[in-house]
C-alpha cells in the first residue's frame, strides 16, 4: 500500500438497488485501487475491491484491438443499417448514459429493454394492472412496524437492506429498532434470511399466487377451507394470524422478490402482492416494494418510461414508441430471431439468457459495452471496456425506492465511460439515419 | 437411478462476490457449478459433497458438483444453484409473452456422475 491515500466521503455504492451512499473509501492513488470500503456489505466491499484498472484493450473490433473511434465508426455503422436492432441493458450505468441508448434507439427506429425484463418486468407490468401502494426506504425505516419479505433473500442478494433501511435501524416512529418491528419471511426454502425473521412461511413452489390471493380473502373477512394447507403448504392458523398482523400492524410494508417474478404466474404473482398491499390500506397502512438488484435498473425504468412512457420492451420500428412485454422484450426478440443486430450495454446476456437467444445473439452483429470481459463483449464484433459508475465516474443513478442519488468518482480511469461511448455512437448515428433519409427520399423524387 | 426434481437459480452471496473478480475466474466458475441438494436426496442417491451429477431436460444438461443441505433448510426434490452460465443451460426461452423466461422451479432430471 502506497502513502498517497485520499479519502472520499458519502460516495455510492451501486452494486445492488440498495444504492448505499454512505461509503467512506480510502483510494490508493498510486496504485489506483479502492483499498478500504468503510459501511459496505460484503458484496459492496468485494464491489469497490475488484474494479480495478485493468490491462484489456478500450476497445475491439472482431476480436482484434482497434481504436476508440473506429470501434464508434463500425458500431454506428452496425446499429444504422440493421432493420431490426436491439438496445438491451442499462442496469448497469448511470442515467445520463442510458438516455444517449433511448435516442439511439430513437433514430434507428429500433428496440430497446432493460434487464427489468428479466427482473422484475413482470411488476412493471403488474404495476399497470393494479397499481403500486409505494414509498421510499426512508419512510420505511422511520415507520414500519410489520415487514415482510416475499420471494427474495435479502442476507445474501442485499443485506445492508436489513441494516440500514427496514429490520435494525431505529426510525422516528421506531425506536427500539428491530425491537418494535416483526419480521415475516416467506419463501421455498429457509434461506440464510431466516434467522433475521419472527415468523417464516415455507410456501410450495409455484404457490405464491394463492397463498398470496387467500391472504387477500382472509383480509376482506372471507371463510376459507382448512384444506388451503394442502394447496400452498401453510395452515390456515398460520394465515389468519398473519392476516390479523397486516390488518393491525401501524405501518405495513412488503418486499417482493424473484421467487415471485421468475416462476409460473410471473406478473399474476407481482399483481396478487400488490393488490394485497392495496386492500390493507382500508385497515392501515401498507406499501409493496420490488426489491431491485442492479444498481441503476430503477434508474433504467425511470429513465426508459419517461422518454418513451413505457419502462422497458419498447419499440421504434413505427416511428413512435410501443410497449409490447413479450413482443418486444429481448429473450424474445433473440429467440425468435428477430433482431438483426445488438447493442448490448452493461449486461451480459450471453451468459444469462436461454440458449436459444443466446445461440441467435452469437449469429448477429453485437456491440458490447461493459467494465471486465464477459460471455457477450467475447461474442461482440465490437467490444468497448468502459470505466465503472460510481467508481471512476459520477452521475446519477436511482435507488429501488426511486431516489435519484448522486455518485462521487474515487479515481479515474483511462477507459471511457459509458456516456462518452454512447454519446459519440448517437452522433454518428444521427449523421448515418440523415444520409439515409435524404438517400431515399431521393430515390423517390 | 435418475429423478425427477426442480431447481431454483438465484443470487448467493459467493457468487456476487466473485462475480466482481470476473466471470472467467475459478472463483466464479466453480460457485456457479455448484448445486445445493437435500441431504436425505444425497443419500438415497448415494451421494457426498463434491460429487457430480448431470442435471437436464427438454432445453439442455449440464454437470454440476454437489454439495447437501439439511432438510429443514431445502425441502427434498429441490435444488438451489447460483444462477449463472449453467443455469442458464436448462431455461426454455418461451417467456408467456411476459419477456420473462421461467427462471426459477425448473423441473431437471438428476442423474449421478460422480
Amino acid at each position: 500500500m502506497g502513502e498517497n491515500l485520499r479519502t472520499v466521503e458519502n460516495a455510492t455504492c451501486t452494486f445492488c438497488g440498495c444504492v448505499c451512499d454512505d461509503m467512506d473509501l480510502t483510494v490508493d492513488m498510486d496504485e489506483k485501487r479502492i483499498i478500504k470500503a468503510k459501511n459496505a456489505c460484503v458484496l459492496g466491499r468485494a464491489w469497490f475491491a475488484k474494479h480495478t484498472i485493468g490491462n484489456h484493450p478500450a476497445a475491439l473490433i472482431g476480436g482484434k484491438e482497434a481504436s476508440i473511434d473506429d470501434a464508434i465508426e463500425e458500431a454506428a455503422q452496425i446499429l444504422a443499417t440493421a432493420r431490426f436492432p436491439i438496445i438491451y441493458g442499462l442496469s448497469d450505468v448511470t442515467c445520463e448514459a442510458q438516455r444517449q441508448a433511448v435516442a439511439i434507439a430513437d433514430l434507428i427506429r429500433g428496440n430497446i429493454d432493460t434487464t427489468t425484463s428479466v427482473c422484475h418486468g413482470p411488476s412493471g407490468m403488474a404495476f399497470q394492472d393494479v397499481g403500486e401502494s409505494t414509498a421510499t426506504l426512508g419512510e420505511v425505516k422511520n415507520r414500519a412496524d410489520l415487514v415482510i419479505y416475499w420471494g427474495g433473500n435479502p442476507a445474501e442478494s442485499h443485506p445492508r437492506h436489513f441494516t440500514r433501511y427496514a429490520v435494525t435501524p431505529k426510525g422516528m416512529f421506531i425506536p427500539r429498532g428491530k425491537k418494535d418491528r416483526t419480521v415475516v419471511l416467506v419463501d421455498v426454502r429457509k434461506t440464510p434470511s431466516a434467522p433475521v425473521a419472527d415468523i417464516f412461511l415455507q410456501v410450495k413452489p409455484g404457490k405464491d399466487f394463492e397463498l398470496a390471493w387467500a391472504l387477500r380473502a382472509l383480509v376482506h373477512g372471507v371463510e376459507l377451507d382448512p384444506g388451503i394447507e394442502d394447496e400452498t403448504g401453510v395452515s390456515l392458523e398460520v394465515l389468519k394470524d398473519l392476516a390479523t398482523r397486516m390488518k393491525t400492524c401501524r405501518y405495513g410494508v412488503l418486499f417482493f422478490g424473484m421467487g415471485l417474478t421468475m416462476t409460473r404466474g410471473r406478473h399474476f404473482n407481482s399483481g396478487a402482492v400488490l393488490a394485497l398491499a392495496t386492500d390493507l390500506n382500508e385497515f392501515t397502512h401498507f406499501v409493496a416494494k420490488p426489491v431491485r438488484g442492479h444498481g441503476n435498473v430503477t434508474g433504467a425504468d425511470n429513465v426508459v418510461s419517461w422518454q418513451t412512457g413505457f419502462p422497458f420492451g419498447v419499440n421504434f420500428s413505427m416511428g413512435y414508441p410501443r410497449f409490447g412485454p413479450g413482443e418486444f422484450t429481448t429473450v424474445d426478440t433473440l429467440s425468435r430471431g428477430d433482431a438483426d443486430a445488438a447493442l448490448i450495454i452493461a449486461s451480459d446476456p450471453g451468459s444469462n439468457f436461454p440458449r436459444k437467444a443466446i445461440e441467435h445473439l452469437k449469429s448477429i452483429p453485437v456491440v458490447s459495452l461493459d467494465t471486465k470481459p464477459t460471455a457477450t463483449s467475447k461474442l461482440a464484433r465490437v467490444a468497448f471496456a468502459t470505466s465503472t459508475y460510481g467508481i471512476n465516474t459520477a452521475g446519477t443513478v436511482y435507488r429501488m425506492d426511486d431516489v435519484p442519488i448522486t455518485l462521487r468518482a474515487a479515481f479515474e480511469s483511462p477507459y471511457p465511460d459509458d456516456l462518452q461511448i454512447l454519446h459519440a455512437v448517437r452522433k454518428r448515428v444521427a449523421e448515418l439515419m440523415s444520409e439515409k433519409r435524404a438517400a431515399a427520399l431521393k430515390k423517390v423524387s | 437411478m435418475p429423478e425427477t426434481m426442480f431447481i431454483i437459480p438465484g443470487r448467493s452471496q459467493k457468487q456476487g462476490t466473485s462475480l466482481n473478480g470476473g466471470k472467467f475466474e475459478a472463483e466464479y466458475i466453480e460457485v456457479t457449478s455448484t448445486v445445493e441438494m437435500n441431504t436425505n436426496d444425497m443419500r438415497r442417491l448415494g451421494l457426498q459433497d463434491g460429487d457430480t451429477v448431470r442435471l437436464s431436460n427438454a432445453i439442455g444438461e449440464v454437470a454440476v458438483r454437489c454439495t447437501g443441505r439439511k432438510p429443514e433448510d431445502l425441502p427434498e426434490g429441490l435444488l438451489f444453484i447460483a444462477y449463472g452460465p449453467s443455469s442458464t443451460q436448462l431455461m426454455a426461452s418461451d417467456t408467456g409473452a411476459s419477456g420473462m423466461p421461467i427462471s426459477k422451479n425448473i423441473e431437471v432430471t438428476v442423474d449421478v456422475v460422480k
